[in-house]
């Protein structure tokens, strides 16, 4: 039995220790705005923060998660409240376009901008160079960074 | 890509990992960050029946600075934990600089020091520093700890000296000299990315340590850049030549040593 | 409204996790496939026993070739012997296809093919079967190479042919012959782009439901819900009008999920056969090894050209690998061969190709589709000319771009689809002058040691875009007011949902918010097709206005209050004519450090002609998706296979796609001319950006490194293959001296 408060609800749910964290969120869980994309720790796609760490749901196992508190993209934003700076910045910015990695990028960001409001250019770019995008070519995901930094920043 | 089935362990402590790899009937395997481990598991490139996990064994949760100045990494304390601390930046500013290019900030989250020592990827940063700084690893087995230099350490393409049923559970980096130098370069194709070739040196006042990786199934130790070029019998792989690895390992080397000479960072 | 930076109508549900992709799709009681997959790359299948895999708990079928031949024919894709009546009289093809089985009961012929289907309870326990499963294989000899292929003694990829040629043909017009033999200036090179893989970060997955009365429902993370409609209308046991298919929200493809692979064709068998719904999402693994390839051509390409550096003739002989598989026919050879001359005035030209089968994966349409490989060796040929001639390289460009007054251009060409290929508007010049402009190269003049050098690259293209044959596109009101879109067009990212609304919105007076755009289902409409090949602006853009101005039409006979409940609704299908001429000039900055090889892409300009912009965020975004990509190809991607047609690149650890870590500075301008040949006057864009990148590359690493005498011929410029370069020229320096 793992047992886990995601996006600050309680869950607990039966998991064989094989079962990949990315798949328990996923299909346990029914939250399957966490994505997959390689399962092998490159792509970021499936990003979630694990006690406020950013971490690869895909190279963990749901058992390794017993007693996290675990963030996912639908933990954003209430859920009919206003987006999350960081989603917002990323509609304002057109920093998507199929969406696909777009919940890994929220989510690192979410977790840089958290640990490092005032992260500089070089600390930004490590944060975002361990989520791939196919679509965009970064340029308007690294736009959306620095306004959603701007974001918080008015916010706090 | 789905992994195999294991039967899997949290123990609280040491003794009761150690009891739990010492059953040599069954394939048993430490798991620690994952960040290795899970990835050829999910290639089921590893298989192993039986899962350890170190996560609920504080008494291997620490980072500290012992009694003679040395920096204490236990084996369940991850790269981020390690690059946070204040005291790494520091004290070893040769290891903060090259655990910074390890991967990135969602792998260094969860991805151990002890871990990537223990597994000694020939284009990994960890072990490279781990001789550039002369550490000390500790090994718990079923007779005991022993201690085992860095240099003797890393033995060969992912193979360490650690015995079956034996667990590294500490690596110990001597307090640097006051005004000694240090330099750590490294060509990836990518940021983050395991290094094609890599440097890592220290120049204290009695010694020159540099470190070669990328080049070997191990680190390899010089005191002086013209050591290099003759001891260096790299191999192609599919991105990268022989040639190349043993000409930009010696023009990193070079570079290196003159930066740590100067001892530019202090 | 057209031409607003509208913020997506897509992104909300995308941004709170609420999207819907392939795998994200809860059937009831579903199984999940996993495939045994041939380690070999070409093999006899001896035999099969799947004995142990169906004892295992969870475990429902396993179903191979053998079961699949009682049922299923070996796939023949037509659409791969499409040739149309002007390109057969312009350059007589041949074409040659042969059958594809879902499964193969006999032979495979690439490492990575499906060989069997396990079928179970989810997809852990189908890969655990999967490793039980016992398929003895009896090795066959393997070609790997294209040239290797073309050897009389090559092994045969298709043991009824004679030899392993699927695609040839060749075209000459003008007097090339007497041009070289009078020009002052030749240079011949061979150039080769290399294999590289579409890597959306999505993989590929079909799922497939049969109702209670029978009828099929496919889910495909495909681009062309249409086209799978068809298709496994022909290929299932299923009466065709039973058959639904759906694309979800779809991650990325970049012409990779547009094809009519096995599995799309399996699962829904599967299903059938098992009367439940069943699963598969690809995995990476699986997605680089069999879903499909991009680029890998060789040109032997020769330009002859007078004193002031004026082409007279255009030489070119390709070789492109296929892989196993002809399996689109002509569309990348021809594109390859329509686009070579791009927006020079060549007056002779002699173009030959062969497409040859190997025995890795199958190489179809991947952003571009052609049309880089055929850039990288014409922008190639003209940097080797610009040194030979010791003209700057962008004068010489400039020195032979067809002018604005030129236009409409007839090039002598015949499309792929049978209409004369005629650049229809554009102006060439302007889009150098421009991307000439943004260089700066001034500003990174500091950054220039004797070890780190600087070099600048162009590239120049014209990109045929908005082919047919056809879109449909259905405009209705709804009762509540709001307004519905049915589109034949789907969307993997380009923003469909938002565009479309647009041109909709403006075309009916409405706040485009109001507008709802339904895409991607078979049965949403009587027709439809697809999105691929930079086309749906065009068609689906001016379909979906024809609809639109028709229900506008129809609501200016009523008043307001009675247009909600009028059910007005008009249906559109668009048949464009031939394509409308996109056109762009790329140039890179790089900064080339000597010792270590390694490429730094500074600064990308793009100089852009997309005809009238819909969305200039969107328009923008699709080009430096396109130009990332691009660069990828340039410095870091390779598809690599061993002697043994064993794939060597089968990860993300080692098929390596860059970060925003390496992304360069972009400038992008735009010369847009709007498209004379339809009512939007709208040019399509999605490919544009891909198409430039490694040619303009691979000429500024070429500039940066031009005093060490290095000449570049391939890509990807990794570290060590740029430091091989430099090796051997400084051998070559040498030996010249001596």
């Amino acid at each position: 039995m793992v047992e886990v408060v995601v996006n600050g609800r309680p869950f607990a749910a039966e998991a064989e220790p094989r079962l990949l964290l990315s798949d328990f969120l996923r299909h346990r869980l029914g939250l399957t705005g966490t994505h997959v994309g390689c399962e092998h720790g490159i792509c970021g796609a499936c990003t979630v923060l694990l006690d406020g760490e950013p971490v690869r749901s895909c190279l963990m196992f749901a058992v390794q998660a017993d007693g996290a508190e675990i963030r996912t993209v639908e933990g954003l934003a209430a859920e009919d409240g206003p987006l999350h700076p960081v989603q917002q910045a990323f509609h304002e910015l057109h920093g998507m376009q199929c969406g696909f990695c777009t919940p890994g990028f929220l989510l690192s960001l979410t977790a840089l901008f958290e640990q490092q409001p005032d992260a500089n250019e070089d600390e930004l770019l490590d944060a975002l160079s361990g989520n791939l995008c196919r679509c965009t070519g970064y340029a308007n995901i690294v736009a959306a960074a620095r306004r959603a930094q701007q974001l918080l920043a008015e916010r706090a | 890509m789905k992994p195999a089935a294991f039967t899997y362990h949290a123990p609280r402590r040491l003794d009761e990992v150690l009891a739990l790899l010492a059953d040599d009937s069954v394939d048993a395997r430490v798991l620690a960050g994952g960040q290795s481990l899970v990835p050829m598991m999910n290639f089921r490139l590893a298989m192993p029946e039986v899962l350890v996990d170190l996560r609920r064994v504080e008494e291997l949760a620490y980072l500290r600075v012992g009694a003679g100045g040395a920096l204490e990494v236990g084996a369940c304390t991850t790269q981020a934990q390690l690059l946070r601390d204040p005291r790494v930046r520091s004290g070893w500013p040769l290891l903060a600089e090259g655990v910074r290019h390890i991967g990135h900030p969602q792998t260094r989250s969860r991805g151990t020091v002890c871990g990537a020592l223990a597994h000694n990827d020939p284009h990994g940063e960890l072990p490279a520093l781990a001789v550039a700084l002369g550490a000390t690893l500790t090994v718990a087995g079923p007779g005991g700890n022993r201690r085992v230099a860095a240099a003797d350490f890393f033995v060969s393409l992912f193979e360490v000296a650690l015995e079956p049923g034996e667990l590294l559970v500490e690596a110990s980096f001597p307090p640097v000299p006051p005004g000694s130098g240090w330099s750590f370069r490294e060509i990836a194709r990518r940021r983050g990315d395991f290094a094609l070739v890599g440097v890592a040196c220290l120049c204290t006042a009695a010694e020159t340590r540099l470190v070669v990786f990328g080049t070997s199934t191990r680190p390899l130790l010089f005191s002086d850049a013209d050591e290099v070029a003759d001891a260096l019998d790299p191999l192609d792989d599919v991105h990268t030549s022989a040639e190349y690895r043993r000409e930009v390992a010696l023009e990193l080397a070079t570079a290196a040593l003159a930066e740590a000479r100067e001892g530019t960072h202090g | 409204m057209i031409g607003d930076g509208v913020p997506r109508l897509e992104d909300e549900r995308l941004l709170r996790g609420q999207g819907c992709f392939l795998d994200d799709l809860h059937l009831e009681d579903c199984l999940e496939a996993a495939f045994v997959r041939s380690p070999y790359a070409h093999a006899r299948i001896v035999s099969i026993d799947a004995s142990a895999a169906l004892a295992l708990p969870g475990v429902v079928a396993v179903l191979t070739g053998v079961d699949a031949a009682g049922e299923l024919e070996p796939m023949v894709f037509d659409i791969a012997k499409l040739v149309p009546d002007a390109v057969r009289e312009a350059t007589d093809p041949q074409v040659r296809i042969h059958p594809l089985p879902a499964l193969p009961a006999d032979r495979v012929t690439f490492a990575g093919q499906a060989v069997a289907m396990v079928v179970a309870r989810d997809r852990y326990v189908a890969e655990d079967a999967r490793e039980l499963v016992q398929v003895e294989y009896d090795p066959l000899a393997v070609v790997v190479d294209a040239e290797e292929a073309l050897r009389p003694d090559a092994p045969r990829v298709e043991p009824s042919w004679d030899d392993n040629v699927a695609i040839s043909f060749r075209h000459e017009q003008g007097a090339v012959a007497e041009a070289f033999d009078s020009a002052l200036a030749v240079v011949e090179e061979t150039f080769r782009l290399q294999r590289q893989h579409a890597s959306p970060i999505e993989t590929r997955g079909v799922a497939a439901s049969v109702d209670e009365d029978g009828s099929l429902l496919v889910w495909s993370s495909t681009q062309t819900p249409y086209l799978l409609q068809s298709f496994l209308g022909r290929w299932l046991p299923q009466p065709p009008e039973s058959i639904r298919v759906r694309a979800p929200d779809v991650g990325g493809s970049f012409g990779s999920k547009h094809n009519c692979y096995p599995e799309d064709l399996l699962v829904p068998w599967a299903a059938l056969r098992l009367g439940r719904a069943v699963k598969w999402t690809e995995d990476r693994g699986e997605n680089l090894a069999a879903s499909t390839h991009g680029r890998d051509q060789v040109h032997r390409i020769a330009l002859a050209a007078d004193a002031d550096g004026r082409i007279l003739a255009v030489r070119d002989s390709v070789v492109m690998n296929a892989g196993a598989c002809n399996l689109l026919g002509l569309v990348v050879p021809y594109n390859t061969f329509t686009h070579l001359l791009g927006p020079y005035a060549v007056d002779s030209f002699e173009f030959d190709i062969r497409v040859v089968l190997t025995n890795t994966g199958i190489v179809a349409p991947y952003r571009g589709a052609g049309r880089p490989e055929a850039v990288f060796a014409m922008e190639r040929a003209l940097d080797r000319l610009a040194r030979a001639l010791e003209l700057d390289p962008a004068e010489l460009r400039a020195r032979n771009l067809i002018r604005p007054e030129q236009l409409p251009y007839r090039t002598g060409l015949v499309y792929r689809d049978g209409n004369e290929a005629v650049y229809d508007s554009g102006d060439y010049p302007e889009l150098l002058r421009r991307a000439r402009e943004l260089v700066e190269l001034e500003r990174f003049a500091p950054l220039a040691s004797e070890r780190r050098r600087l070099g600048v690259g162009y590239a120049c293209y014209t990109e045929g875009t908005g082919v047919g044959p056809f879109e449909s596109a259905c405009v209705r009101i709804e009762r509540s007011g709001r307004v519905t879109v049915l589109t034949g067009a789907s969307s993997q990212g380009q923003g469909h949902r938002t565009t479309l609304a647009q041109i909709a919105a403006v075309a009916l007076g409405v706040p485009v918010q109001d507008v709802d755009v339904v895409g991607g289902d078979s049965a949403a409409l009587a027709q439809g097709f697809g999105t691929i090949a930079s086309r749906t602006l065009v068609v689906a853009g001016n379909a979906v206005a024809e609809a639109a101005a028709a229900v506008r039409a129809q609501m200016l006979e009523l008043s307001p209050e009675e247009v909600p409940r009028a059910g007005l609704s008009a249906t559109s299908v668009y048949r464009p004519g031939p394509v409308t001429w996109a056109a762009g000039v790329h140039a890179a900055v790089v900064a080339v450090d000597v010792p270590t090889g390694v490429v730094e892409v500074l600064r990308f300009v793009v100089a852009h002609d997309c005809g009238r912009v819909v969305n200039p965020a969107i328009a923008d975004g699709q080009v430096i998706g396109g130009v990332m990509q691009g660069i990828a190809g340039a410095l870091y991607e390779e598809i690599v296979y061993d002697e043994d047609g064993l794939l060597l690149t089968g990860s993300f650890m080692d098929y390596a796609l860059p970060t925003a870590a390496e992304m360069p500075e972009f400038a992008l301008a735009h010369v847009d001319v709007p498209s004379p040949l339809n009512a939007l006057g709208v040019k399509g864009l999605g490919e544009g950006g891909a198409i430039g990148p490694p040619a303009a590359v691979a000429n500024a690493v070429e500039d940066a490194l031009s005093e060490l005498g290095v000449v570049v011929r391939t890509c990807p410029l990794s570290p060590s293959r740029v430091r091989e370069l430099i090796r051997t020229a400084k051998v070559n320096t040498v030996d010249s001296a001596l």
